[in-house]
């Protein structure tokens, strides 16, 4: 069953074009990532698959319902983690909840546990460390009720080593709970070790280069990450990203 | 606080100043009508206790009652402006020039066409109250962090989740800067307002001091309304510090100990 599908979307801001047609799915449970350019209309996109900005053309359909212009479908994870100041960690994670109907204090407690928070839930975000806000940021999204999560460079201002560590507890974390996910990046490593598919995207007018789907089974370890098959699929995406004038 | 606490220089140059005062007045012999020695000034502040005390309270109660209701007509119309944009695009200019007739100006008008009951009072104190908050809280609400509302519009949340979980804690920074200005103001705006005509009160007790040049009753009367400043400053100070906990402390720390 096609969880998410969007339908040749075009979006102009007056001669602007940003989006040129395009179209995608994402399956019950499946991690895609958008690979592109900075400035390449990837917040464009998500606004409008979020629901708060009105495609020039094309439409975005859930679960086979019409959502285009409709917000409360999905869970939005911006780039700076974006948690409340003046709420603990634990209000934080419950935020999502709240928005649509009841929190459950007892559920949040376990999750906060077992993303590695334990001890911080009484904790002001001024008090974490970036890569724990973006935790926190991603259990809200979680919790939920939304099935499908976007994640926008959720790791880009994270050192190289915290970064890794949370690429593999992201993964984790997704196997427990099966949610879709929509995660954009600049970084081609990142895009192959975490997900099932890669859709590279071009420079503005943004369209759709090239789609991969990754063959590396599950669960995945850091070992995978140095592998040739890992550097030839780099390679070969890595030629589609930067144009066909890389190819000899 | 700190800063205020630490800092000995003001003082010291405060006491130098008195010091000086003290000095001038009685090598140069001025007389006490025209400008009283600041030892006068205390022996008066000491002695009229009595008298003024009563004048005090009136001005408090005065102050307290104003600032209250100024403050909440502050926030009501902050709040109504920036729910509803039409009216924020038609009544944002005419606060503006609201706050340019000048109020020493209006005071009596305000006492021909209400009397000289309380209402003019509470009118220009609120009048005066209601600025600073209002603006304040309107850049407030409009700076709200952009990543934070997409998050919210995102999930679904209504207007007035994304008001009440977003916007109104985000800018209550912004309001308590409002009301640390609209607290010195509301004691000036009740000094004033008791000059139109009232029975006590500070400005009432000035206006006699100085009418009947009791010109060391005049600087008791300037003293009390900087204490009285500086008590509301305060107060609004250790209310900001109980209901925003989640700021990060020592900002700019280093410098101020010094």
């Amino acid at each position: 069953m096609n969880q998410l599908e969007i339908r040749n979307l075009f979006k102009q801001f007056g001669t602007n074009e940003v989006l040129d047609d395009i179209s995608f799915t994402i399956d019950d449970g499946e991690f895609v990532s958008i690979l592109g350019p900075s400035g390449s209309g990837k917040s464009t996109l998500f606004q409008i698959i979020g629901g708060i900005m009105l495609p020039s053309a094309g439409s975005i359909h859930l679960n086979g319902k019409d959502i285009t212009g409709k917000n409360g479908h999905i869970s939005y994870t911006p780039q700076s983690a974006s948690l409340l100041p003046w709420r603990t960690v634990l209000g934080n994670v419950m935020l999502g909840q709240e928005i649509s109907g009841k929190a459950d204090v007892e559920e949040a407690k376990k999750m906060v546990e077992r993303a590695g928070l334990a001890g911080f839930e009484d904790a002001y975000p001024h008090e974490l460390s970036g890569g724990m806000k973006q935790r926190v940021s991603f259990i809200r999204s979680v919790m939920s009720p939304q099935s499908l999560i976007l994640l926008d460079e959720p790791f880009s201002a994270l050192d190289e080593f915290t970064r890794l560590d949370m690429q593999k507890w992201l993964l984790s974390i997704w196997s427990e709970h099966k949610k879709s996910i929509l995660f954009i990046t600049h970084n081609i490593e990142e895009a192959l070790f975490l997900s099932d598919r890669i859709i590279v995207f071009s420079e503005r007018p943004t369209s759709i280069k090239a789609e991969f789907t990754v063959p590396f089974s599950r669960p995945r370890k850091e070992e995978l990450l140095l592998t040739d098959e890992f550097f030839q699929w780099k390679r070969k995406i890595y030629g589609r990203l930067v144009g066909e004038a890389w190819k000899k | 606080m700190k800063a205020v606490l630490q800092g000995w220089r003001p003082f010291a140059v405060l006491i130098l100043l008195l010091v000086i005062w003290e000095m001038s007045c009685r090598l140069l012999d001025i007389p006490a009508w025209l400008l009283p020695a600041p030892t006068e000034i205390i022996a008066e502040f000491i002695s009229g206790w009595t008298d003024v005390g009563g004048h005090l309270l009136a001005t408090i109660r005065l102050i307290v009652l104003g600032f209250l209701i100024g403050t909440t007509v502050g926030i009501i119309v902050a709040v109504t402006l920036h729910l509803i944009p039409f009216l924020r695009e038609a009544f944002y200019p005419l606060l503006i020039i609201s706050q340019n007739i000048p109020i020493i100006v209006l005071a009596p008008l305000l006492v021909v066409w209400f009397g000289f009951g309380i209402l003019p009072k509470i009118i220009v104190i609120t009048l005066v109250c209601f600025f600073p908050i209002t603006i304040s809280l309107l850049d407030g609400f409009r700076q709200t962090d952009r990543d934070m509302l997409h998050y919210m519009q995102m999930a679904g949340a209504s207007k007035g989740q994304i008001f009440r979980k977003l916007e109104w804690p985000y800018a209550l920074p912004n309001l308590f800067s409002g009301l640390k200005i609209s607290a010195t103001y509301s004691v000036m705006g009740a000094v004033i307002s008791e000059w139109l005509g009232a029975s006590e009160g500070i400005g009432v007790y000035m206006t006699l001091a100085s009418s009947s040049f009791r010109t060391e009753r005049v600087f008791v009367a300037i003293i009390l309304i900087v204490i009285l400043s500086l008590l509301f400053f305060a107060l609004i100070l250790v209310l900001e510090k109980q209901l925003i906990k989640w700021k990060p402390k020592g900002e700019g720390s280093a410098y101020e100990s010094t």
